[in-house]
């Protein structure tokens, strides 16, 4: 295996890896949180009675918007979520909070705890949301060249609608907070939160307390995916506020139902869309509309709109093109950032279109997206030129052939030919997915690197760590910046007090921000230590090499321990931070114009299909994928993040189906009704390469933003599938829900032979 | 108005990783929560408390059981073993260095109740298949791997175990 290997794999396998609950179970004596939640979609609470609550045994508090001695309203952006509402606004909201000596006490306690509540009219769909009026916020349109006029032109054209959607986390780790008072009259919040900046900001503002009383540690999260930028700010306040009432160290810890049931997931999207398309396949004007669930409050929903308004192009150049999108309110939990942010739903929009207009003109949808790539040269419908456009045929070319694409397409049409109630799909879907925060202040990152007297380092960054390996990946940048062994290095748990306003760990630029401001630190640390080792290797700095735990120069050689002991005793500093912004990013919302990204990475992959005609049940047999990482700091985190993305996408697209009720309760609300992907849908063929002689100039060591790309690999699996929905009904356009679960496969099927 | 009186706690002596722990736990316990909150093992994690995801997966007496579901009482007098008993002192098991060598954890939260499934699988099984593996690892869910890697490391370890000189192949490359 190439590259360092999980920092703490060892501990991860040994059980010696804490997570919150663990740190906080193991702390002592605890005051343990439990919500009492709403059981209306949408209502008025006319009255709290916690007089039985107060009875039952342990009980220290209930907590409710009474206690709180700053602001009870939070938000990432707007502040319009209250942690004690008096109008819920959707099913399980939290309404108050009993702390006691046990979590049992807790939640029995809360059981009792009778909340009088007036329902009132609920919206529980994006459609209701449309008719109603109800908007979280004004409309996002981006456009290119003149759409009007090329419709006016009276090429072909399709109009067609799609609903995309949502995804549970599922984060095996649920969301948890551990407060404490520290010994100067601070609170320390231990919370398994992306973005412990904002969860120090959320719990001074509850507290009513300035930031530097706070203090927020992220050691480790038990998984994220973008479930935890936000939405652990709430329970960390719950956590710190119940500290600040009682005076005792709280643990906010929700098991998984209430956690599914309270949290938001990843938005559901109606598109609707208009192509026109010439008889070769090449698109000429496309209109879409956009409409995403934002649930009840608005959280990063405009943030995720707008990536999804600029990932509709995917990889395809289309000279006329008009994306309009707004975010609509209802009364479910709050949507959220996961895995993509956006950017999968708009992607799945474009591949769908692509489809149609494929089986419109009777020809492969592989022939139509390779019509229609982006060249180099070419600029996207927000202005940006695609920079390494020629990655797109490069990746297509390659994986065509070493997947062998044609030669198995051709299997399968021989194959289906003597199955009349199975049938077997091919795709080839590609990736181009845009990086960098859109919201360009956020692209910054900084660090702290303190190198002690016997040459061994310890680095602080502001990224979290939530198993995507951005602790191994700083750490190895630190090795190599500073010539140490990876064992020179420690990462130590994200802190506030060490790297003060970080961004999120989010938008798979961990690696980006916090790597070059890591990297940075370390170079301002090497240059004064050249200068030391230089007098004593007798040699100019600009000779001296750090490599291999050496300093060398002059032909002589030191160990790095000991040039820092002799910077120690010149009185040389042995500590440096380190911050990066990224260069050269502006985008103008007003205008739908500027470069919002540093660079684009690039993907396809290969999926083949298996589909029982009289079930829909499906099979996912093969996956070949290609993917550009540029050059890989970590290569056993890389392929692990674009399996793990890929399946991830796989069981968004194919089996996680969340389902609320008419009274806008959970329905999906645990692993036994909400389908994620298992060991046994593991495909026998799962190939991944990457791709060669992809160094990316534009960021740190070379390498490229790994977290969120292979996730939209996934397309190929749905698209696959569409194949194989075709192949029971011969030609014509195959409509296909998301997620195409069994009964959504089956009722494409059975559309084509009634 | 008085608070009416909790379920008293009961007295009983468990034995897990080799060792005898004398507990005070109300008897309703299950085994999650006694060994995490009561013997300080968080090893074991709590992931769903109904049985769905086998992060909290131990063995009793060789056998992977889901501590979610299983009363503390119902282990007193049989052997309970965690992860934290897998390794002798800094020495790994086999699985473990597989696991560690092949990135087959990320997260890290479900990789107990994986390795607790597996390490009985191996303790009856030295070659397992694929579906072999599949059927043992069908209860555990994991969120980050995709899988392919905790494949991977079964194998590897399997074949190790077997006093193979394996190698983590340098391009991993799953089933072709």
């Amino acid at each position: 295996m190439n590259g360092p290997r999980h920092e703490c794999a060892v501990q991860h396998a040994t059980g010696e890896a804490l997570y919150v609950h663990d740190e906080a179970l193991r702390s002592g004596p605890l005051l343990h949180a439990w919500p009492v939640q709403s059981g209306h979609a949408h209502g008025r609470i006319r009255a709290i009675d916690a007089t039985a609550a107060h009875a039952m045994p342990g009980v220290a508090c209930v907590l409710t918007g009474a206690h709180v001695t700053g602001q009870g309203v939070i938000g990432p952006v707007r502040h319009d979520e209250p942690l004690f509402p008096d109008e819920v606004s959707h099913h399980g909201q939290p309404v108050c909070w009993v702390l006691a000596d046990s979590e049992e006490h807790a939640r029995r306690a809360a059981a009792v705890v009778r909340v009088e509540c007036e329902p009132l009219p609920a919206i529980l769909s994006i459609e209701a949301g449309i008719a109603a009026g109800s908007f979280l916020t004004d409309e996002q349109t981006i456009a290119t060249g003149d759409v009007d006029a090329a419709f006016a032109r009276g090429d072909r054209e399709l109009r067609g609608e799609l609903q995309v959607g949502g995804q549970e986390h599922f984060y095996l780790e649920t969301q948890c907070a551990w407060a404490h008072r520290d010994a100067t009259g601070g609170y320390v919040v231990h919370s398994s939160t992306q973005h412990p900046t904002e969860t120090q900001s959320t719990v001074a503002h509850v507290l009513g307390l300035p930031a530097h009383r706070v203090v927020c540690e992220s050691l480790r999260m038990g998984g994220a995916f973008g479930g935890k930028e936000s939405q652990a700010n709430a329970f960390a306040a719950i956590a710190a506020l119940g500290c600040q009432v009682t005076g005792r160290p709280v643990v906010v810890r929700l098991d998984r139902r209430r956690d599914l049931t309270i949290t938001g997931k990843r938005h559901p999207f109606l598109a609707r869309f208009r192509v026109a398309f010439g008889a070769d396949g090449t698109l000429h004007a496309l209109d879409v509309q956009l409409w995403s669930d934002g649930g009840h409050s608005l959280d990063l929903s405009a943030a995720i709109l707008g990536r999804a308004l600029f990932h509709v192009d995917n990889c395809y150049r289309i000279e006329h093109l008009r994306v309009r999108g707004r975010v609509v309110r209802t009364h479910l939990p709050s949507n959220t950032a996961m895995r993509g942010f956006g950017g999968p739903q708009a992607m799945v929009v474009i591949e769908e279109v692509i489809d149609r207009v494929a089986r419109t003109l009777g020809v492969p949808p592989e022939t139509v997206r390779e019509r229609n790539f982006y060249r180099p040269g070419d600029r996207t419908h927000y202005g940006q030129e695609v920079r390494s456009a020629d990655c797109i045929e490069r990746i297509w070319r390659t994986l065509a052939e070493s997947s062998s694409f044609e030669r198995r397409r051709r299997e399968a049409h021989a194959w289906n030919a003597s199955h009349p109630h199975r049938k077997r799909g091919l795709a080839m879907t590609p990736v181009k997915f845009g990086i960098s925060f859109t919201t360009t202040f956020l692209n910054q990152a900084g660090a702290l690197v303190l190198v002690y007297r016997d040459g061994s380092v310890q680095v602080n960054h502001g990224g979290t760590e939530m198993g995507q390996g951005l602790h191994t990946k700083v750490a190895a940048i630190v090795a190599r910046e500073l010539g140490v062994a990876a064992a020179a290095v420690r990462t130590m748990p994200t802190r506030t007090d060490k790297v003060p306003n970080t961004s999120a760990t989010a938008a798979s630029s961990g690696t980006d921000l916090n790597g070059e401001a890591a990297r940075r630190a370390c170079a301002a640390i090497r240059e004064r230590l050249g200068i030391v080792a230089a007098a004593s290797l007798r040699c100019a700095a600009q000779e001296v090499v750090f490599a291999d735990g050496v300093v060398r120069g002059g032909g002589r050689e030191l160990p790095f321990g000991a040039v820092a002991e002799a910077a120690y005793v010149q009185r040389i500093p042995l500590f440096a931070t380190g911050h990066y912004a990224t260069p050269g990013i502006h985008w103008d919302p007003h205008a739908g114009r500027g470069e919002p990204f540093r660079y684009y990475a690039y993907g396809a992959a290969v999926a083949e299909v298996e589909v029982d005609g009289f079930t829909g049940m499906h099979r996912l047999l093969a996956v070949d994928i290609l993917h550009d990482v540029g050059d890989s700091l970590a290569e056993i985190v890389d392929r692990g993040q674009i399996e793990g993305g890929f399946v991830q996408g796989a069981g968004w697209l194919t089996s996680e189906h969340v389902v609320y009720g008419d009274d806008g309760a959970l329905r999906s609300r645990g692993a036994s009704t909400y389908k994620l992907p298992g060991v046994g849908e593991c495909p026998e063929r799962f190939v991944v390469d990457l791709l060669p002689r992809a160094s990316e100039p534009g960021a740190v060591f070379g390498s490229k933003a790994v977290g969120e790309p292979p996730f939209m690999l996934a397309i190929a699996v749905r698209e696959a599938l569409r194949s194989a929905v075709a192949a029971f009904r011969g030609s014509g356009i195959v409509e296909l829900g998301c997620p195409a679960v069994p009964e959504a496969v089956f009722r494409a099927i059975r559309a084509g032979t009634v | 108005m008085t608070a009416p009186p909790g379920p008293q706690k009961t007295l009983a002596t468990f034995h897990v990783n080799g060792e005898s722990h004398e507990v005070a736990f109300v008897p309703h316990k299950t085994l999650l929560e006694v060994l995490r909150e009561e013997m300080n093992l968080t090893g074991t994690k709590h992931g769903c408390e109904l049985g769905e995801c086998g992060a909290c997966t131990v063995q009793v007496d060789g056998t992977p059981v889901l501590s979610c579901l299983v009363l503390a009482v119902d282990v007193v007098g049989k052997q309970v073993r965690t992860v934290e008993g897998l390794a002798k002192g800094p020495e790994l098991t086999e699985l473990q260095h597989a696991f560690a060598d092949m990135g087959a954890a990320q997260c890290g939260y479900c990789t107990p109740g994986i390795l607790m499934t597996a390490d009985a699988l191996l303790a009856q099984n030295t070659k397992p298949t694929r579906d072999e593996i599949k059927e043992c690892l069908a209860g555990n869910l994991c969120r980050c791997t995709g899988y392919i890697k905790i494949f991977e490391a079964v194998e590897l370890a399997a074949a190790r175990c077997r006093g193979e000189k394996a190698e983590p192949r340098k391009e991993s490359i799953h089933g072709s």
